[in-house]
């Protein structure tokens, strides 16, 4: 039993081999741009409301969904999760984590700051702890407690919801 | 189960050591570990080793070791990710005998839809205390292909159980009857990095439900003492119970019973 599962993760390691962060350390490390760069972004994409509403939403959200799914896919590798909340986890995204978590690390973190189930991983709420304390508003945003996920909303385009939800309060306001 | 002398008799139920304790005012649970934490008084609460086994005999002889020395037995929810009786099993079995338990959820083998309908369950057959975990992951345990479920973590599964108890609704909204009165703990590790995150973490528990909580194995008393200064700091230790864990040495296996007992430091003003 003890010598079988010897084997197994030696098969995962191999299969696996060693899985580099490179590209999701640097982001964290520029957690504070990237929070600038999002505010921009998603004004940008409010602004280009009408345009989507004229499109369609519903028709949009294929296209938009690959588009996200490659951006954030190479930046934060990105899940899909549809609820997406980097600006609350410091740039670092949390459904990496292997047990999802969204709202802090568990009490699993090894010494090192790695993962108890991924050890060779950097544990994804120590990152985000580091990125949030780059951010302008990251430490506090990291207390809000975070809803569980809608997993009916796997798969589709957070960016599109964002900015479908600014929209229709910044309509009602107007009204 | 026999009512030692140094247990407050205002804490076991005479006419029937099954039922619940009559409720008091500004309590959530009609339990006794609520009661003690709350008179200020020290809260002694020790683990119980789930049994690999279908016997309830098995559950019983394992509490009869704690009986008249705790105000609370935990009760693991496959604990290490290891397969054991349920916890809720554990639990109504030791409510039955007029045991105290605290029932352990964790996060890892339940979606939000059995949670819920355990918590509802559990609280019927006389759980007054719940724990709120968010379990190790399953490669720890002795079936590391099971497929780990996490649809909640523990923050979200406290904010729940608080919004069932409070607002005696369901996380879907939907309207709960008869809500399950419980009083609402947590775990802390706070000799896990990110270190300075650690007490916000439990102000972030302490936001979402938490009434008490309870810490991992304290060997490193320096490190806990660093964290008890910012906890109280931050004024939280006015806000929940904080039960500190030690573990007894142990030079042979034990037979049964005792994996790991929590004292609590009563920090609250009374």
């Amino acid at each position: 039993m003890q010598n079988g599962e010897t084997q197994t993760s030696k098969l995962n390691s191999t299969v696996r081999g060693k899985r580099q962060f490179t590209i999701r350390l640097w982001v964290i490390r520029n957690a504070r741009f990237f929070e600038w760069f999002y505010e921009k972004f998603a004004s940008v994409f409010l602004f280009l409301h009408p345009v989507w509403k004229a499109v369609g939403y519903q028709r949009v959200e294929k296209p938009m969904a690959f588009v996200e799914r490659q951006v954030k896919g190479l930046l934060f590798d990105c899940q899909m999760c549809g609820s997406c909340a980097l600006s609350s986890t410091g740039m670092s995204c949390s459904m990496n984590c292997p047990k999802q978590l969204r709202n802090g690390p568990c009490g699993g973190v090894r010494a090192n700051g790695n993962c108890e189930v991924e050890p060779d991983m950097p544990c994804v709420w120590v990152k985000a702890w580091e990125g949030a304390s780059r951010m302008s508003r990251g430490q506090i945003k990291m207390m809000d407690v975070q809803k569980p996920v809608d997993q009916s909303l796997r798969n589709t385009s957070s960016w599109l919801r964002v900015t479908a939800k600014a929209a229709k309060e910044s309509e009602g306001a107007n009204l | 189960m026999s009512a030692p002398a140094d247990i407050n008799p205002h804490d076991i139920n005479v006419n029937d050591v099954s039922a619940p304790l009559d409720p008091l005012p500004g309590h959530s649970s009609r339990g006794r570990l609520e009661r003690v934490l709350r008179r200020g008084e020290f809260a002694v609460t020790a683990e119980l080793n789930p049994p690999d086994s279908a016997d309830p005999n098995e559950v019983y002889e394992r509490a009869a070791i704690f009986d008249g020395w705790v105000d609370g037995i935990n009760a693991v929810d496959a604990s290490g990710a290891n397969c054991h009786m349920a916890s809720t099993a554990i639990c109504a079995l030791l409510t039955r005998m007029g045991y105290a338990p605290i029932l352990q959820i964790s996060c890892r083998d339940r979606n939000r839809i059995a949670i819920q309908g355990d918590i509802l369950g559990a609280s019927a057959m006389g759980v007054q205390n719940i724990l709120c975990l968010t379990g190790d992951g399953v490669q720890a345990g002795d079936q590391p292909g099971a497929k780990p479920v996490f649809d909640l973590d523990c923050m979200s599964l406290l904010e729940t159980a608080r919004t069932m108890r409070d607002e005696s609704k369901f996380l879907s909204g939907r309207k709960i009857t008869y809500p399950p009165n419980v009083f609402l703990g947590a775990a802390i590790n706070p000799f896990a990095p990110p270190y300075d995150f650690r007490p916000l973490r439990l102000k972030k528990k302490i936001e979402a439900g938490a009434q008490f909580v309870q810490s991992q194995y304290c060997y490193d008393v320096p490190m806990f003492r660093a964290y008890m200064n910012r906890v109280v700091d931050m004024g939280l230790h006015e806000k929940c119970y904080i039960l500190p864990a030690l573990a007894y040495l142990r030079r042979r296996k034990p037979r049964v019973g005792c994996a790991r007992t929590y004292r609590a430091c009563i920090f609250l003003t009374a």
